[in-house]
């Protein structure tokens, strides 16, 4: 029996900056995973994936990724979104550090 | 050392210019992304977890000054102030943006370093013993023959497309530093009725499917060298698997056909291979040893040394771990440890390769190395200069005396920044260091190697460590495996798996229990883990791991 499925965002790289990004639910990107859509069904996800290709001019390696909804919008479910939406554990580096010089 | 000719800084610099004309056919949407994935590869461009990363090549882990100030420059200019150095003698820029990317390949040339087939299916950086040129047990100096590999095996059009990356490692010692025997060739230069030539092994690798090398050729001639490894690529090339990437590295190819099989193919291909070589590579051989002729060492006194080592006891725990002993007299090897307690393994900072630089320029002949157990050497320091140099790396948090110790752990960049990884093996570094430091018994424990790999890869070669740690994810979890008894060195061992994975915070625990076990078998001071865990065996460990699974069987 297929599994059920479970609801993603889109995530890729940035082209130029090669840091992570999702796709919105107005066909942009964003650095802030909060504010990615989070796609809920199966059929839909495909469409959207394809949506997020056409701009494979400027974004790398798009691809689904697990995700649940939060109280401030889609949060990452496996330990490795969690590193990509933060940084990395051995220096204040990548996300959290931009975050931080907001 | 070697030095760039002509020929080198116009292949380098052209070869720079077309990436540099890449990368803006990528920007401009000329190439989509399949097409310069492999481009960008070759020139050792990765897309990781959190941006870009620059792998740049440290050929058999050789430096001077200038180009170890490049580095810093880079690390500066366009990273976040630091690199990584792994343990293939390379450096990782681990935050570079796409556009800097050519400035930064540039900058490099100018110094005489690159970053070609540090990545993709190609011929990647030969390594070499860290102490090649220098060590007291060395035969001969391997890095001449390692940059004739290297220039043999850049750009060669036959290996652009190998079934799989190739990694080819020498040594000039009969104690093995290079981790010969874990490589897809390993050289090893002998001796033999006076002549100079090759032990060749073939089929070591670590990752999903560890195997130690084994011997294709007991002597190989200096002058057949080439002949003799294109030979190998040959039949690697056609009999090796591509259709399952797994099984695409020479080591399957040797076990699934068998040595002798391979031995009898390689041989017939040499003979073919031989006559096209009209001896114009032993001429280059013989031009680019003139660039590695040792420096004059002058007969050195050793009274400041001596005094020094007699009245403080921080340089002494420093000098009794970190150096080792050097060809000449009154001469040491010194390693600065990049591994502070604490710290990530292998980083440093644009200041410390600075004071490292200047180190090696005011006192080592101006010469550096980088080891595969990511360390910086001084290959040749007169036994005088050492307080001087010590006092300096003291300032910089360079003179942490624990080479060989159990917080000179390799560890790969795991989840923190690679997009393979599947747990961390950074933080778990971090943590063992931390803890046996608090402990203040890693001088008594003495030689215990710590190898992390947070994948099945094993770029932190776990397999070969004494104790190594293996990270996984088990259902959305980090979990770790441990093993116990591997050995890097001549007497090369893939460990034994003690049993199930450990979560992320029993991980330091389990070592824990594990050093334990071994301080309380141990004959003596003298007996090293290694050597009371190949006395003793697994028992003992899993007893003091499992100790539930232990009760059940009782």
């Amino acid at each position: 029996m297929a599994r059920a499925f479970t609801p993603k965002v889109i995530t890729a790289n940035d082209l130029l900056e090669g840091d992570v990004i999702y796709f919105t639910a107005e066909g942009s990107w964003t650095r802030n995973m909060a504010e990615a859509e989070l796609i809920t069904d199966e059929a839909e996800a495909q469409l959207r994936l394809l949506e997020a290709e056409k701009q494979n001019i400027k974004i790398v390696g798009a691809y689904l990724a697990d995700a649940k909804a939060g109280p401030n919008g889609p949060e990452p479910t496996h330990f490795r979104e969690e590193f990509r939406r933060t940084g990395p554990s051995n220096y204040f580096h990548g996300k959290q550090e931009a975050e931080a010089n907001v | 050392m070697y030095k760039y000719n002509e020929f080198d800084e116009a292949f380098l610099a052209e070869r720079n210019a077309q990436f540099r004309a890449q990368v803006e056919r990528r920007i401009d949407g000329s190439l989509t992304e399949d097409e310069f994935k492999p481009l960008r590869l070759m020139n050792g461009v990765y897309l990781q977890l959190h941006a870009y990363m620059l792998r740049v090549a440290i050929p058999y882990g050789t430096l001077n000054s200038g180009q170890m100030r490049t580095l810093a420059l880079l690390a500066e200019k366009w990273d976040k102030g630091y690199g990584h150095f792994t343990t293939r003698q390379n450096i990782q820029y681990n935050w570079p943006k796409l556009r800097d990317i050519p400035d930064m390949l540039d900058a490099l040339g100018e110094a005489g370093l690159h970053a070609i087939q540090t990545s993709g299916n190609t011929i990647r950086n030969t390594t070499a013993d860290h102490f090649a040129g220098a060590a007291a047990d060395e035969l001969t100096d391997p890095r001449p023959y390692a940059e004739l590999i290297r220039q043999w095996s850049t750009d060669h059009p036959e290996f652009q497309f190998l079934g799989r990356k190739f990694k080819i490692a020498i040594t000039g010692s009969g104690a093995d530093r290079a981790v010969i025997k874990a490589h897809d060739v390993g050289l090893q230069v002998v001796e033999q009725d006076g002549k100079i030539g090759f032990k060749v092994i073939v089929g070591g690798g670590l990752g999903r499917t560890p195997m130690i090398g084994q011997v294709l050729r007991e002597f190989l001639p200096q002058a057949d060298l080439l002949p003799y490894l294109e030979a190998v690529l040959t039949v690697y090339n056609v009999l090796g698997r591509r259709d399952n990437k797994y099984k695409a590295r020479i080591k399957i190819t040797v076990s699934e056909n068998g040595i002798d099989t391979y031995r009898a193919m390689t041989e017939e291909a040499f003979l073919a291979i031989r006559g096209q070589y009209d001896g114009t590579d032993q001429e280059l051989l013989e031009e680019i040893k003139t660039h590695f002729q040792a420096p004059e060492f002058r007969s050195a006194p050793t009274d400041v040394f001596d005094a020094a080592y007699a009245s403080d006891p921080v340089f002494r725990a420093w000098a009794d771990t970190n150096l080792h002993a050097h060809r000449a007299e009154g001469h040491a090897i010194a390693t600065i440890s990049i591994k502070a307690h604490g710290q990530t393994p292998g980083d440093a900072t644009a200041e410390q390769m600075r004071v490292m630089a200047d180190l090696a320029e005011q006192y080592a002949y101006d010469e550096l190395r980088i080891s595969h157990q990511q360390n910086v050497i001084l290959p040749h320091v007169r036994k005088n200069d050492l307080p001087a140099i010590h006092a300096t790396l003291k300032a910089h948090g360079l003179a942490t005396a624990n080479i060989g110790l159990i917080s000179d752990i390799i560890a790969c960049p795991g989840m923190d920044y690679c997009a393979l990884a599947t747990a961390r093996s950074i933080p778990v570094a971090q943590e063992i260091a931390t803890r046996f430091d608090e402990l203040k018994m890693e001088h008594d424990i003495g030689h215990l190697q710590i190898k992390i790999s947070g994948c099945i890869n094993a770029c932190g070669h776990h397999h070969v460590g004494h104790i190594g740690i293996l990270g996984l994810d088990r259902a959305g979890v980090e979990n770790y495996q441990i093993t116990l008894g591997g050995d890097a060195t001549e007497t090369a061992a893939i460990g034994t798996r003690t049993g199930p994975g450990f979560a992320y915070d029993e991980i330091v625990p389990a070592v824990e229990r594990i050093v334990d076990v071994y301080m309380a078998r141990r004959d003596s001071a003298e007996e090293t883990f290694l050597e009371t865990y190949r006395r003793i065996g697994m028992e003992p460990f899993k007893a003091a791991l499992y100790p539930e699974a232990q009760k059940k069987v009782a």
